[in-house]
């Protein structure tokens, strides 16, 4: 199986766009999936429009403790690296959203005095598009602070009998966008030609030189902004795989839930190329 | 021009769930609008994973401070016995098993969360546990005042404290100086941690939509999220005549959750023009529609945030 995610620094980039038409047209002829990892903000259903068959909760497994064995010693206060138990008065409280579901606690309390349940943090969604094409997609319940657990859920979930796995990612740099990288084969890095976007594309960049992952560029709204982006790519090892020229069109399109390639069809067999010249990437850096 | 001087210091916190819906460059150009007024702000970027508010307000660091927060477990070749208990408490599969040439169990970097369970675990004290440099904040000038921004390593956690220890310079300038009444601080996209860490105790938040099943659908979320803690909301419509169907659905959602609508920015090519000569909108085409869509989003934000007391 190839996992190719689709990802930028900067938000608005245009990451679902791509992740969309990519998987709308391998989705005929080749057996894909798609993971819409991007649970804060997830947008990849709204213009596959799947037919959901599954819901299942996205949870976290925080402490419960049991006072009547719990002979307050502390330790777990003590052990918690992220502040989510401390000593109020003379009982040991619980703060549910700090909880990193890490277990650490449950595992070291010498009384045996803490186990765990699990806490909705989310729901994690199966669908099924372009007949039966899997997407599963996360939803972090709003008010809920991490991400990074139900990107992680959504990841175990995947299913390993499909020839292509395509991630939407978050935008960013940090934790739920190395998690949904970490073991990808290959990036696909959604840019613009702006200040904004070259600053965010860096960080990317540095992102990707510690995992040692191969990609390539999508200039997106090319056309507006300058030239120090494609400056900068001159000397970096990640080709410009596509460029999608700004047009009221295609804006408009997306506006109305409308997948690229059905706006322009010319994209089906751009995308078709480009997966294709991914691929012989992938064969070849082997 | 209203002219006056507020009692009570505010903050203003701009938001959209989606990405890219021009958080920046608004904040810009109200960072630009308020230097031009009596109201002095301090300006805070708290999109620490694409920070790029310095990079349209003429920034010049005058400090920088390093960001150290989480850890990281490193287990000693030398100590490990290979027992496999760090394996069996990791839960992030941040444990990697001997592998040829190398008799030990090893720390996946990127995918430790610092918990410190296998520290614990260790019969042979073979773990230890190493504070790391996250990122990096900055105390700079701008051309329209003091600016707090950071920078998180790439791959890095905790942006949701990093937020929280810039708000916090912020309000101490502020504070202590009663010439700035005013934080602005450019959220990041999303709803979750740097989002909660960006938005709590504001005065105010200003969510930028725009038109399209995306931008409703991000924006129900995050106003849901602001609902949950209680904090007040507008609304700016960006990009507003790209896609009048859309458009509609927001100000519909708007009327329906009683949410007031300050503002609609038209399409505009000298947005990302403005972006690229480092300037906001309103100070590099004053006459262009979206920097006058922009003053008068300014006006009403100001009876907003300061109608009450004058």
């Amino acid at each position: 199986m190839i996992k190719i995610a689709v990802a930028s620094g900067k938000g608005g980039t245009g990451k679902t766009m791509v992740a969309t038409s990519l998987a709308e047209a391998l989705a005929p002829d080749h057996k894909i999936q798609l993971l819409d990892c991007d649970v804060e903000a997830p947008n990849a259903y709204l213009f596959l429009t799947p037919t959901i068959v599954d819901i299942k909760p996205a949870v976290i497994h925080i402490p419960v403790i049991d006072y009547d064995q719990c002979i307050l010693c502390s330790q777990c206060v003590e052990i918690c690296e992220f502040n989510a138990l401390a000593m109020v008065g003379e009982k040991i409280e619980v703060f549910e959203q700090l909880c990193h579901g890490c277990g650490s606690c449950s595992i070291h309390c010498p009384a045996q005095a803490i186990s765990e349940t699990p806490r909705k943090i989310g729901d994690i969604k199966f669908g099924s598009f372009n007949d039966d094409r899997p997407i599963i997609f996360g939803e972090l319940t709003a008010s809920e602070p991490m991400a990074t657990p139900i990107i992680r859920q959504l990841k175990a979930t995947m299913r390993s009998d499909v020839e292509v796995t395509i991630l939407d990612s978050p935008p960013g740099s940090s934790c739920p966008v190395v998690t949904t990288l970490h073991d990808a084969d290959y990036v696909i890095l959604v840019t613009e030609p702006t200040p904004f976007g070259l600053h965010d594309l860096r960080q990317m960049v540095g992102v990707l030189e510690e995992t040692n992952t191969p990609a390539g560029v999508i200039i997106n709204r090319d056309g507006i902004g300058d030239k120090t982006m494609e400056t900068y790519l001159e000397n970096k090892p990640y080709p410009i795989l596509m460029r999608i020229p700004y047009q009221e069109k295609i804006a408009r399109g997306l506006a109305s839930g409308i997948l690229l390639l059905d706006i322009i069809p010319n994209y089906r067999s751009a995308f078709l190329d480009m997966f294709l010249a991914i691929t012989a990437d992938l064969v070849r850096i082997k | 021009m209203m002219s006056f001087q507020p009692k009570h210091l505010k903050q203003l916190v701009i938001l959209s769930g989606k990405g890219g819906t021009g958080k920046t460059s608004l904040t810009a150009a109200l960072a630009h609008l308020t230097a031009k007024s009596s109201i002095k702000c301090v300006l805070v970027d708290a999109d620490v994973d694409a920070a790029n508010l310095a990079l349209v307000t003429g920034a010049n660091p005058l400090e920088r401070h390093n960001f150290i927060s989480s850890k990281l477990a490193w287990i000693d070749p030398e100590k490990c016995a290979i027992c496999n208990e760090c394996y069996e408490v990791c839960r992030y599969n941040a444990i990697q098993k001997p592998v040829e040439n190398f008799n030990s169990y090893k720390v996946i970097d990127l995918l430790c969360e610092g918990c410190a369970s296998c520290f614990y675990s260790c019969p042979e004290l073979a773990v230890k546990m190493f504070e790391q440099q996250d990122g990096q904040w900055f105390y700079s000038s701008s051309t329209y005042g003091p600016l707090f921004h950071a920078e998180l390593f790439p791959a890095a956690e905790n942006s949701g404290k990093l937020v929280t220890l810039i708000r916090q310079q912020a309000v101490r300038l502020a504070e202590n100086d009663h010439a700035y009444p005013l934080i602005i601080i450019d959220g990041p996209p999303g709803i979750g941690c740097p989002v909660i860490a960006s938005s709590t105790g504001v005065d105010l938040a200003l969510l930028v939509a725009e038109p399209g099943v995306a931008g409703s659908h991000d924006l129900e979320r995050i106003s849901k999220t602001l609902d949950h803690f209680r904090i007040p909301k507008v609304l700016c419509i960006n990009k507003s005549d790209i896609y009048p169907g859309g458009t509609k659905k927001i100000r519909k959602f708007a009327v329906e959750n009683q949410i007031t609508i300050v503002g609609e920015i038209p399409f505009d090519i000298s947005i990302p023009q403005a972006m690229t000569m480092a300037e906001p909108v309103t100070e590099f085409s004053p006459r262009s529609p979206s920097a006058v869509a922009l003053h008068r989003l300014w006006v009403n934000l100001q009876q907003k945030l300061f109608g009450a007391e004058t």
